[in-house]
């Protein structure tokens, strides 16, 4: 199989071009360790960015890198461990889900590599790479279930393996890639910045269920590995953070089951009055759904975590929430809420 | 691009499966069977829902993880993403032979299901029905179907019908080892269950009585002939796969088991079955009730050469032909002053091959002046020259 898009150098100048503009020293030192990689020296390059990590263990870049130079050990398992945890971390990035998808097809796990290939498209929807991958995957399972079909004990038609390892890492472009990248001139933040995105769009993108930000848009990708539902789960909580953000009270108030638990037990009708006030007070209000995780339950069963980036003219509350989500009569509605880890 | 490929052929097969003298079963029943799910996924090919039909069928390999067909519908839909297809098993670089019997099963079932009988209908075949057979099992070599009916009363009542393979050689067995299947009215002889069989049988197996007793009059040979189940690997076999047996997957073989009475539950075998409205269907029964009535009662007026006018040229018993038939009753007759007939528990089967037979099995009560005894009987009138004669009358 071949790991390496070597002819994507193309990508690699102005990603790290942009990078240096937006954090100049660190991303030398990137380049650095970049360049150690690709002349075949993986073993410094991996003390250079476990160095660089050490320092700034979050990063997304330096743990990309540290991701392909693992690949290029050969070190499977903690290369898959390093883009897992990247791709949880930023569900924004069609990058990490690409390059698990061809770790796990380098294992024969299509079905696997699929749903993050599926996912990493769902992010960017014009990626070609993952496109390219997907395609080949698909052959893959095609041939898996023709196999199967046929009752064939190994492969009978060898697809060719021909998937692209990601080395390269944008955060957020344009719809189509190439050109932003070619551009170098793209405003996309790097990856640590997409979270605090929301804050700054907070003042213009009021319906947070609507608004394509950097933080809702790729939202979508992990709850759509779900299956279909999860994705209901996820349009609606976006539709009740809508509704919220645009202070419509009772289509809010309307996301609430029937048999609904209130934070304190208290009766329905207080809770209620008491939502109304906050809801209507405020002269606007901004809620901002960020990493949202879907966990299907059963059919009409579902809880949901996500941070939830709350603004009003008078507070600014950041807070991790965790919905419990019932469906009653086709419609996801929320059965409790509960507030924190 | 290659979505109205795929669209195309299989919009095809559907037509292809359309026209037909049946409709769809009306009052449509919450089906989940693999056809059902199956004929969900290709209308939504045909409506142009690929992943929707993907997801289905993945639905339906959950459920039935052998079922190698929906595999390769499978992976047909995903090759479908990336290159136009034109068949129902694109797979590339494989032996036709190999996809041959897939295709094959895809369009069956397709056909099958979309040509399933009207519930209003009856299957000309199953005349009378004996009290004590509380279902009739009816089998389509063409359609690779087999129905079930239930006994309401004499008339029979559509319950489920399931997808079959039979002979390789298609049906009419004459030969042992034609891989025929036979055509006629047999019934099931014995339960083997899975622990007496090889993987190859599945679930188990329900010998039926081939060669009957006008299979053997027409010299057909052979034996073994068996509804039974599929082997483990697979879910189901092509239409045309076995020796001659009748298969079914076995979990369709485990629900049609409880309905199965040894020595007593009819299976007829007919390469195309007739559907009759109740109308005609009761009409055929009374004509034909009509000429078993005359027959009985014709034996009892002791006018030996009127009742001998129900017996064809060719007709047979036991070690007797029709010279030394009417010799015997002509001798016996002669001595009685009166006879009396009553036949219960008749039952009345139209046999479905080309020959226009009636199997007809009673207790027949004789009662004489001089001799009175109790058999079960069993004859086959034959259609010649316009009218019902017997060809061959024993007892059971």
């Amino acid at each position: 199989m071949n790991f390496m898009a070597r002819s994507s150098t193309r990508l690699a100048v102005p990603l790290f071009a942009l990078a240096i503009s937006a954090l100049p020293v660190r991303a030398d030192e990137l380049q650095d360790i970049d360049r150690l990689l690709k002349q075949g020296r993986a073993a410094q390059a991996l003390e250079r960015v476990n160095q660089y990590l050490s320092q700034k263990p979050k990063d997304a870049k330096g743990r990309f890198i540290k991701g392909l130079i693992l690949v290029e050990q050969n070190k499977v398992p903690e290369a898959t461990e390093v883009f897992t945890a990247l791709s949880r971390d930023y569900p924004e990035l069609p990058e990490p889900y690409n390059n698990l998808a061809v770790l796990y097809a380098a294992q024969g796990q299509y079905e696997k590599a699929r749903q993050q290939l599926e996912m990493s498209i769902r992010t960017h929807p014009s990626y070609a790479t993952a496109y390219e991958n997907l395609g080949d995957v698909y052959t893959k399972l095609a041939s898996q279930a023709y196999d199967r079909a046929l009752q064939f004990d190994s492969s009978n038609s060898a697809a060719k393996n021909k998937l692209s390892l990601i080395r390269d890492l944008i955060s957020s472009d344009g719809p189509t890639r190439s050109s932003a990248a070619a551009s170098g001139t793209s405003t996309a933040p790097p990856p640590s910045a997409a979270r605090t995105a929301p804050a700054k769009s907070a003042e213009t993108k009021l319906a947070a269920g609507q608004a394509k930000s950097v933080a809702t848009k790729p939202a979508e990708k992990p709850a759509r590995a779900q299956g279909g539902s999860g994705e209901e789960v996820l349009q609606a909580v976006l539709d009740w953070a809508s509704a919220w953000s645009s202070q419509k009270v009772d289509s809010y108030l309307a996301f609430y089951a029937q048999d609904f638990k209130t934070p304190k037990g208290e009766e329905r009708s207080q809770w209620e009055a008491a939502r109304r006030q906050r809801i209507a007070g405020p002269k606007k209000i901004d809620v901002v759904i960020e990493s949202p995780k879907v966990v299907l339950k059963g059919e009409n069963d579902a809880v949901i975590n996500f941070r939830q980036v709350y603004r009003s003219d008078s507070l600014k509350v950041n807070s991790n929430k965790t919905l419990i989500m019932v469906r009653r009569e086709g419609r996801w509605v929320i059965q409790q809420e509960r507030t924190g880890a | 691009m290659s979505r109205p490929t795929l669209s195309c052929v299989l919009v095809a097969a559907v037509a292809f499966g359309a026209p037909s003298t049946l409709s769809p079963a009306k009052g449509a029943r919450i089906d989940a069977t693999a056809d059902a799910l199956l004929a969900a996924v290709y209308e939504e090919i045909v409506r142009g829902h690929l992943d929707a039909a993907l997801q289905n069928i993945e639905g339906l390999i959950r459920v039935r993880p052998n079922f190698r067909l929906a595999h390769l519908i499978k992976g047909d839909l995903l090759l479908a993403r990336g290159r136009p297809i034109n068949t129902i098993g694109a797979a590339p670089n494989v032996p036709e032979a190999h996809m041959e019997g897939l295709r094959a099963e895809a369009f069956t079932r397709l056909r099958a299901y979309r040509e399933r009988p009207p519930t209003d209908r009856v299957p000309r075949y199953l005349l009378q029905l004996r009290e004590d057979q509380k279902y009739a099992v009816v089998v389509d070599t063409r359609r690779s179907r087999l129905y079930l009916y239930q006994n309401e009363g004499g008339k029979p009542r559509f319950v489920a019908d399931y997808y079959v393979s039979s002979g390789k050689n298609g049906p009419l067995k004459v030969r042992e080892g034609d891989e025929k299947t036979p055509i006629g009215v047999y019934h099931v002889t014995e339960s083997l269950p899975r622990e007496k069989l090889s993987d190859f049988y599945g679930s188990g197996a329900f010998p039926i009585n081939y060669p009957n007793e006008w299979d053997r009059i027409q010299g057909r040979k052979g034996h073994g002939i068996w509804l039974h189940g599929t082997p483990s690997n697979t879910y189901s076999r092509p239409p045309r796969s076995s020796n001659g047996c009748v298969v079914l997957a076995n979990s369709d073989l485990d629900v049609l088991a409880r309905n199965l009475q040894i020595g007593v539950t009819p299976v007829v075998i007919s390469e195309d079955v007739e559907w009759l409205s109740t109308e005609d269907w009761a009409s055929e029964r009374t004509s034909f009730g009509k000429q078993l009535e005359q027959w009985r009662a014709d034996w009892e007026s002791l006018d030996t050469e009127r009742y001998l006018t129900h017996y064809s040229k060719n007709f047979s018993a036991p070690n007797q032909d029709l010279d030394s038939w009417s010799r015997h009753k002509r001798l016996v007759n002669g001595a009685k002053s009166w006879i009396k007939v009553k036949m219960s528990n008749l039952s009345m089967f139209r046999d479905p091959g080309k020959d226009g037979l009636v199997l007809v099995t009673f207790d027949q009560e004789y009662r004489s002046n001089n001799l009175s005894n109790t058999v079960t009987k069993r004859q086959y009138w034959l259609h010649e020259d316009g009218r019902w004669r017997i060809v061959y009358e024993g007892t059971v």
